[in-house]
């Protein structure tokens, strides 16, 4: 047996990738070091440029390259309406449809007592914050339609009261169904017949 | 209609290969003791949501000594199309369920098939704890609605993180309001068809001639009166969130909810009734059940009786067959004598089960 070559721990690395397995890891590894000069240096250089710069967006727990993300730098989108998400997966999928002007709050997870998961851990205070100084009008509720999800939701009303207006999205996805999954269409939808929570 | 036509179980339990044809007639298993019989309908039982009628393990379920995991493959005609149903368990992982050759949640057997059972600790229902009358009527219920399932997922998850802020002694109250909301929406689905369910199996007893005595089915909570609506139920979690502090648990909802029984020609309690009547009652829950599922959706359930013919006399036993074969149901039953089926003549399909060197083996007379 030979022992395992730096190409082989590179294909078992990918193989770890979310959407690639043992298969496509090889395929993909071979496909790089034969366009050696197109991809596969290109693909190094900016993941180590990637590496020395991605940082979660200390206002809204987006994933850029500086310490406040391009949404929470950007004025026009302090258009007074917020909307919360899970994960940074959830921002981006709605930012793909380009319908939403607002900006965002990613809590990074769920409530869950069981795994010690609480409303700080969810930077839930910090959403209180940035209500009243960036002058939020309206929170918009696009978390996950698990018991979770609806709990977390639940708890971010009760937190928000009377003094903003809260909605949720609109859904007629399956139970669980995550933004990410969803397409375009469906969310810009689910988004425009918003209804209040 | 319901009917397992085929049946593969591979390194489940006592048995290693078995492939089986069958046809729509009722099953009747016989053999003597340990030889495998109760192994086969635990497997049909596996065809619903849920640990199977043992409520044993997937590990357990493992054939020793060999503990590679197993596999049970059925062919189900259902009203509407035949289904293939797959359970596996990979070295005793919890089961992975497949209908035909798509993975799925268990909770989607239960919009496919309908299982119910009797098996030999049941004849204490009436007389022990709250909890097996509750997972009783659960499968009724599942079997009329199969959303059931789901409702009661998301109850128990909800209720588990609240427990778990109890016993931390937690003391965010919107927190609580939070699992609380999710809890009495579910629960009030969990309520709502409980009762539809508790009203049908009645009013299945009461229209039909039969020779099983009418069990009269009353849901009952441990304390005060069943909530009414979802802010009822609300009301009563913020109500006892107190109380529940101190003991570290919830105390009050549906997974509190008894279900009482009486033999109702003569009053009498169900747990004062002697063992045959005990047995008879349940019998008779059994067949409204599945007259009213026929009645309502044309689908009929499959029914495993396990040692069905302990505490029931002949007068009784034969009244069942009879009533098996009136509402062409596929029930499997499982006896040690031949005999104890002679009632059937051929309007049953025999399977004989030996034990060799522990490996049990069917045969098909
Ligand atoms: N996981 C297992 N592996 C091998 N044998 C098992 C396993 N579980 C149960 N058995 C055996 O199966 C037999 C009991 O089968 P069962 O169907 O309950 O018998 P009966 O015919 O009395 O209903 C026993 O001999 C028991 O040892
Ligand atoms: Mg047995
Ligand atoms: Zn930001």
């Amino acid at each position: 047996m030979s022992s395992i070559t730096v190409i082989d721990a590179l294909i078992d690395q990918m193989a770890k990738l979310p959407g690639l397995g043992p298969r496509s890891a090889r395929r993909a590894v071979l496909h790089l070091v034969r366009k050696r000069s197109l991809q596969l240096i290109p693909l190094a250089n900016k993941m180590q440029q990637v590496a020395a710069s991605a940082r979660e967006c200390l206002n809204c727990g987006n994933i850029g390259t500086s310490d406040i993300c391009g949404i929470c730098e950007n004025e026009s989108r302090a258009n007074g309406e917020m909307c919360v998400v899970e994960d940074v997966a959830d921002l981006w999928a709605m930012e793909r449809t380009a319908v939403f002007k607002g900006r965002y709050h990613v809590l990074g997870g769920t409530l869950s007592a069981l795994d010690a998961i609480g409303p700080s851990d969810l930077g839930i205070p910090k959403l209180m914050d940035r209500i009243t100084t960036e002058n939020i009008s309206e929170v918009i509720l696009a978390l996950n339609v698990t018991v979770d999800g609806q709990t977390t939701a639940h708890y971010i009303s009760e937190e928000v009261g009377k003094r903003v207006k809260i909605t949720s999205l609109a859904r007629g996805v399956p139970i669980g169904g995550e933004l990410d999954y969803l397409d375009d269409g469906t969310i810009s939808a689910a988004l425009k017949a918003r209804k209040s929570f | 209609m319901s009917f397992v036509t085929s049946l593969n179980l591979s390194h489940f339990r006592s048995y290693k290969h078995v492939h089986l044809k069958l046809d729509k007639r009722p099953v009747a298993i016989f053999g003597a003791n340990g030889s495998g019989k109760t192994n086969i309908i635990e497997a049909i039982s596996l065809f619903s949501p849920g640990r199977g009628m043992r409520r044993a393990s997937a590990e357990a379920m493992m054939r020793r000594p060999e503990s590679l995991g197993w596999k049970i493959t059925g062919e189900l005609e259902t009203t509407d199309r035949t289904l293939e149903i797959e359970s596996v368990s990979e070295n005793g992982t919890s089961r992975q369920v497949k209908i035909d050759g798509k993975p799925t949640s268990q909770v989607e057997l239960a919009k496919h098939t309908r299982v119910l059972w009797l098996i030999p600790s049941m004849d204490r229902l009436w007389t022990e704890g709250a909890e097996s009358r509750r997972r009783f009527l659960d499968r009724i219920v599942l079997s009329f609605f199969p959303k059931h399932a789901e409702h009661s997922l998301s109850y128990e998850k909800a209720m588990r993180e609240r427990n778990r802020l109890l016993k931390e002694q937690v003391l965010d109250a919107h927190w609580y309001a939070a699992l609380e909301n999710q809890m009495a929406k579910s629960g009030t689905a969990i309520d709502r068809a409980r009762i539809k369910a508790v009203d049908r199996i009645s009013q299945a007893q009461a229209n039909a001639s039969t020779q099983f005595p009418i069990a009269k089915l009353e849901l009952r909570q441990r304390e005060g009166t069943l909530p009414e609506t979802e802010a009822d139920l609300l009301t009563a979690f913020a109500e006892s969130r107190f109380r529940d502090l101190a003991v570290g648990r919830t105390m009050v909802g549906p997974h509190k909810t008894d279900m009482y029984g009486a033999y109702a020609a003569k009053g009498v309690p169900a747990s004062d009734c002697s063992t045959g009547e005990q047995k008879a009652l349940l019998v008779s829950i059994i067949l409204a059940n599945a007259r009213a599922l026929a009645q309502d959706q044309g689908a009929k359930p499959l029914i495993l009786l396990d040692e069905i013919s302990a505490h029931l006399d002949t007068d009784r036993r034969g009244a069942l067959y009879k009533e098996i074969c009136d509402l062409n149901l596929q029930a499997w039953m499982t006896g040690t004598e031949p005999e104890l089926f002679s009632e059937f003549g051929n309007k049953a399909q025999f399977l004989y089960v030996t034990d060799q060197d522990g490996t049990s083996i069917i045969s098909q007379p």
